[in-house]
């Protein structure tokens, strides 16, 4: 089996994501990538913890004033949701369905855009009602910095997953871009594993106090 | 495992064979699923209408945090299937580096 070869629904591998060197290779490579973002989060993560609540006076807003649970619950279901249509993208890709492939990506894609507006809501909220910005406190920082690296990874995968949907919009599936669409899908339950913590450490634990 | 290539010499019966197979492994991912979904709405319930101590409630909204991971770890992400081992080794290895980040941030640092 090459790259190019064409494929029927008879013919298309159980696994075509591990059919060629290369894939191999990417799914590899990217599994230590997903070790590295691990640390890297958890970095964040670390930092976070150690400057919670961490704030020059009692003027600045803290974590149990700022957060507000329905919001919260809003954002990750539609992040977990969309975890679950890029399994079903997944799905279509092992039974040689294009087309429901590319709907159910366009679905994810559609649904990681309202997690991210909404987070954009969010900010926008506690920077102009609460001012608790980037540089106001050490919490502010540390909040920012962890959330907003999460919001961009989410800003990163929906412009990758939209590029492989319109790069690959005519050429259909082979063995060239299955591996790219499940690489890609792996990276964004990367990110809603990394919201699962997201919202139990800093929003759930945070109105906890 | 749907993962496996199946030769029966016969395409047709090999197509069925293998979307009963994915249809299967479909049905699993959807039961993951709804476990997630219950695992969030218990620990937002817990800390949004229960009066319960900090004590109990970070370690219990943690513990279910951990459970929807390995959710997501094995039947999303496939780390069930065969062919994992380095995959694990990886994120196992960033687990560890983090969890001693961690630590090491939430223990020794005073300001």
């Amino acid at each position: 089996m090459h790259v190019e070869e064409k494929f029927t629904a008879e013919t298309w591998p159980a696994a075509p994501e591990k059919q060629t060197l290369e894939a191999k290779n990417k799914f590899l490579g990217f599994w230590l990538f997903l070790g590295g973002e691990t640390v890297l989060f958890a970095s964040l993560f670390a930092t976070y913890l150690a400057l919670k609540d961490k704030v020059p006076n009692a003027e600045h807003a803290l974590a149990k004033d700022l957060f507000e649970l329905p919001l919260v619950f809003i954002a990750t279901m539609l992040l977990l949701t969309s975890s679950l249509t890029s399994v079903y993208a997944m799905y279509h890709m092992k039974n040689f369905n294009f087309k429901k492939m590319q709907l159910w990506l366009g679905l994810t894609v559609l649904l990681g855009f309202a997690f991210l507006l909404l987070e954009i809501y969010e900010f926008n909220h506690y920077v102009h009602q609460y001012h608790h910005t980037f540089t106001s406190s050490a919490f502010g920082s540390a909040f920012y910095t962890l959330v907003g690296f999460h919001g961009g990874h989410v800003a990163f995968g929906l412009l990758w997953i939209t590029t492989l949907m319109f790069r690959n919009g005519k050429r259909g599936l082979d063995l060239y871009n299955a591996p790219k669409f499940y690489v890609a899908s792996l990276y964004w339950h990367f990110i809603d594993v990394v919201w699962v913590f997201i919202f139990t450490v800093v929003y759930l634990m945070g109105m906890v106090g | 495992m749907a993962s496996e290539q199946t030769h029966s010499g016969n395409p047709k019966v090999d197509i069925e064979y293998r979307r009963k197979k994915s249809a299967e492994e479909m049905r699993y991912q959807i039961v993951s699923f709804t476990m997630m979904i219950f695992l969030t709405l218990v620990a937002f319930i817990a800390v949004g209408y229960g009066d319960f101590t900090a004590w109990f409630i970070v370690p219990f909204i943690l513990l279910l945090a951990i459970v929807q991971v390995v959710f997501q770890l094995y039947y999303f992400m496939h780390m069930s299937h065969k062919g994992h081992e380095a995959p694990a080794l990886f994120l196992y290895s960033g687990l560890f580096v983090g969890l001693v980040t961690v630590l090491a941030f939430v223990t020794i640092i005073w300001w």
